[in-house]
């Protein structure tokens, strides 16, 4: 037993060995904080190469929540990737630094339609990153009626192969747009009705999932999943029987951005401009989008790629589409309703 | 010198980095944001943790938890008795063999029981052998506590196998010359002596079982919500810390209430057990 | 009737082991997959284990983890060693106390425990880091020690120590001649505990370091995108070196045992 240990202690050791060591003169550090797996590994490697002046410290987190719980214990960073909602939320703590748009070189590469957003107006505090929509992910050998419309999740003919996403914004969206109603509403009257439709569905629904839906719609375990088109796109790439389809109803269009935190100065700020339009580059933000396999709000990038690419709707939504999709705002104190009726709803 | 001054290094430690959070447990609990920015005390976060809504979520997480030790010791308790038998010399390195799995990420192994247990998987295949079509394995009660009992078997294992272990021999022997056959050596000297570690087992099990929120979430198609979700959902998305702390705190008290009663009653038999 | 049994026990262990490693025999499996998911099998192909190597950032979470795991079990061994010690030759009233606040960290959903110790940091100034996250693993681990230790402590003959003082030798001595040696299973259980939690910690390792990432960092960030298989692969190389050491230190046991028997 004790040699168990210390040869434990020995493997531990030799992986700090392969972890190697380095250091070189920076004159700049430059703290990123990013979802995981959401960056082309060559991209990062590239910049560093580029700039050995910066040094790259970087964190990575699991959800916009867990990002925000930790920024608001007192950590902090100088680069954030937050979703559109968070980064209202980031802008409303006073988090965010405002943007000198002229310092960000390519930022003509952005296509129109993803500037002067409705969570950031004038794109003060955030560049779009990454974007997509909202949709049901079906299986066609399994689903036989035709998909544009949210009914069919409530159809009781997949009862126990429907699988809803498991977020309260996303799941409420769903459930308003369906009733014809904004997904930001602050009407008591309309949550109710939403929380309501959503307690009749919960006996037909198998799961509230997130990522692992991906891998239950790609073999086949459920009928039908609200995925966002990035992983949908990822999951038909697996699965040929599986398609897309974004409801006539409408639905939620999501935008990933960067932004620049209050605590970076100085020289960390001249190196927070120079990742940002590093980011903006045309190639860097076509590797990007392909690494990742979501939508680039880079029109420049967009043009480099493939025609296939192009055409799927999944990817490059027809303007209908983006028409009847909101962006999700910050909900202020009504989310706490909306988190309340989430809560009843799961609770039972 | 007093043996109890060994302690000492923890009791620093522990006021540092145990009680001193929980002092900023119990702050946090006692007020809730003011509008202007700063914090007021307050006892109404105290009174909405006992609304009914998370009283019966508490409720139900404490009844999962508590199946979920139960079927641990079920089937864990066998398993230290014969990884200590005279069968089994090398013991003490199978162990490693048991707690092994645990070493694997969470998630990961947790993707890979829902892969087995899902319609298409492996046991879902061998059912259909016995007809058994579409057993409803996951995303409900019953995967839920698979899946605790699957994380936390382990630990249920470890010490019961610690307080087996070495158990003289010759007091076996002893009883058996006596004429005790085996069940008896069982029920009057292995079993007796092995209680120690089944409360220590019971412990380790149960407690983090009550606030645990991960397996519920993929297990349990988070269809049901646990008291450690209700908890995570305060700070995550209510990013309201004061409640969170409090709903935290109150399951603190419950918990260490009920198992100073229970300790209280354990003490006196075992102090009977051992002189 | 000895055989029989015999093979009932192997064949319950064989069991509960199957119950065990079926999930860490899928993920393994996996690990050779050409397609991303465990959702589905597209061929057989190495690239996931040529991408693992290739990825410096794994490897410095994978030795984060482990030097963090190791070290952290040994202090908090340490520390929770000495501390079931004293702990048991308290009197009724202060040792109830002292368990109870003990149990904290073992109660505390990870949430709690991992934003409780982030404000502490904070507050004491101290920057996140690898020394917060060391900080914080010993903690969470160290309650788990002592519960391993005391019982194992209260199975002991309770006189011994003071017939060895009796005998003439000196406290220390006693304690480590005596005491150590009757309580050492619980000791390495306590140690075996601390390793498997601080292997595979993740809220309270995300909330306690900044700059340096742990392997559970690193996995659960990259869940909202689907796991790599280079996950599955680093996994399937962790176990397969576990059960390698394993297998030495077995080899070197029965050898050192033969050894033994041959000279006797």
């Amino acid at each position: 037993m004790k040699k168990f240990f210390a040869l434990l202690l020995c493997l531990a050791m030799a992986c700090t060995m392969l972890a190697g060591c380095g250091g070189t003169e920076t004159t700049a550090t430059l703290r990123i904080y990013n979802w995981g797996d959401y960056i082309d590994d060559d991209v990062l490697d590239q910049f560093r190469k580029d700039h050995p002046e910066i040094k790259v410290v970087y964190d990575m987190f699991d959800s916009n929540e867990a990002m925000l719980a930790k920024l608001e214990g007192g950590a902090e960073y100088d680069i954030l990737f937050p979703s559109d909602y968070m980064i209202e939320k980031l802008i409303q703590e006073e988090m965010l630094q405002e943007l000198d748009l002229s310092r960000i070189e390519n930022l003509d590469n952005i296509g129109d339609s993803f500037l002067n957003m409705a969570f950031d107006p004038g794109n003060k505090y955030s560049i779009p990153y990454m974007w997509g929509t909202v949709g049901i992910l079906y299986n066609t050998t399994m689903v036989d009626d035709p998909v544009d419309s949210w009914d069919i999740l409530w159809d009781e003919k997949y009862a126990g192969k429907i699988v809803m996403y498991d977020s309260v914004r996303d799941s409420m969206a769903v459930a308003l747009k369906r009733l014809g109603y904004s997904v930001n509403t602050t009407d008591d009257g309309e949550l109710q009705e939403a929380a309501e439709t959503l307690q009749a569905q919960k006996p037909l629904v198998m799961a509230y999932m997130m990522d692992n839906a991906k891998s239950t719609m790609i073999n086949g375990g459920a009928a039908m999943a609200v995925v966002y088109s990035g992983d949908a796109i990822f999951c038909m790439g697996e699965n040929e029987d599986l398609a897309y389809a974004v409801p006539k109803e409408g639905s939620n269009v999501w935008v990933d951005g960067v932004c620049i935190t209050k605590s970076c100065t100085g020289e960390n700020l001249d190196a927070a401009y120079t990742f940002l339009s590093y980011l903006c580059d045309a190639e860097v933000a076509k590797a990007n989008s392909e690494y990742i396999g979501y939508a680039t709000p880079n029109a420049a990038a967009l043009e480099l790629m493939d025609d296939a690419v192009k055409a799927d709707p999944a990817y490059n939504p027809p303007q209908d589409v983006l028409d009847r999709c909101e962006v999700y705002l910050d909900l202020g104190d009504k989310e706490a309703v909306y988190s309340r009726y989430w809560e009843q709803i799961k609770a039972n | 010198m007093k043996r109890s001054v060994f302690a000492t290094p923890y009791l620093i430690w522990m006021a540092i980095f145990i009680l001193v959070p929980l002092g900023i447990i119990v702050y946090y609990a006692m007020t809730a944001a003011a509008p202007d920015g700063g914090v007021v005390f307050t006892l109404d976060n105290l009174i909405k943790a006992f609304d009914p809504l998370y009283m019966g979520i508490l409720g139900r997480s404490v009844w999962l938890a508590f199946i979920a030790t139960c079927v641990c010791l079920l089937i864990g308790y066998p398993v230290a008795l014969i990884l200590t038998s005279r069968n089994f010399k090398k013991g003490s390195l199978l162990i490693i063999l048991f707690v092994l799995p645990m070493w694997m990420n969470f998630l990961l192994r947790t993707y890979a029981l829902i892969n087995i247990l899902d319609n298409g998987g492996v046991v879902a295949q061998f059912l259909g052998l016995f007809g058994i079509q579409n057993p409803k394995l996951l995303y409900n009660t019953f995967a839920i506590i698979l899946g605790l009992v699957y994380n936390y078997l382990p630990f249920m294992i470890l010490p019961i196998y610690s307080a087996m272990v070495k158990i003289d021999h010759g007091l076996i022997e002893a009883a058996e010359d006596l004429g005790a056959n085996s069940w008896n050596v069982f029920r009057r000297v292995r079993f007796p002596l092995s209680l120690p570690g089944v409360v220590s087992g019971i412990t380790m099990v149960f407690m983090p079982a009550v606030t645990t929120f991960a397996v519920s979430r993929l297990l349990g198609g988070s269809n049901f919500m646990m008291y450690g979700d209700v908890i995570e959902n305060q700070f995550f998305f209510m990013r309201d810390w004061h409640f969170g702390a409090t709903l935290s705190l109150v399951m603190m008290v419950l918990m260490l209430v009920s198992s100073f009663i229970f300790r209280k009653y354990q003490d006196d038999d075992s102090g009977g057990m051992l002189w | 009737m000895v055989k029989v049994k015999s093979l009932f026990q192997k064949g319950y262990l064989g069991l509960v082991l199957l119950f065990l490693y079926a999930p860490i025999a899928t993920l393994i499996i996996f690990s050779f997959n050409a397609g991303k998911t465990m959702g589905k099998w597209s061929g057989f192909s190495l690239k996931w284990y040529e991408q693992l190597f290739q990825d410096p950032s794994l490897m410095s979470a994978l030795s984060t983890t482990l030097t963090i795991a190791v070290l952290s079990a040994l202090i908090a061994t340490v520390i929770g060693t000495l501390a079931a010690i004293g702990i048991h030759s308290m009197r009724k009233r202060t040792r109830s106390l002292v368990e109870t606040a003990t149990y904290i960290p073992m109660l505390n959903p990870d949430i709690v425990t991992g934003i409780s110790l982030m404000l502490l940091f904070l507050f004491l100034r101290v920057s996140l880091g690898y020394t917060t996250l060391l900080l914080a693993h010993i903690t969470f681990n160290i309650p788990y020690v002592i519960f391993s230790v005391l019982p194992k402590l209260r199975q002991m003959p309770q006189n011994l120590y003071e017939a060895a003082l009796d005998l003439g030798c000196k406290p220390t001595r006693a304690m480590w001649k005596i005491i150590v040696p009757q309580i050492m299973p619980g000791i390495v259980t306590g140690a075996i505990f601390a390793l498997t939690l601080s292997i595979d910690d993740f809220v309270v390792s995300y909330f306690t370091t900044q700059g340096v990432s742990n392997l559970s960092i690193a996995i659960y960030a990259m869940a909202r995108r689907g796991i790599s298989p280079k996950i599955n692969a680093l996994s399937a190389i962790i176990f397969v070196s576990i059960v390698t050491l394993l297998l030495i230190v077995n080899i070197r046991a029965n050898r050192v045992q033969n050894g033994k028997e041959k000279k006797a």
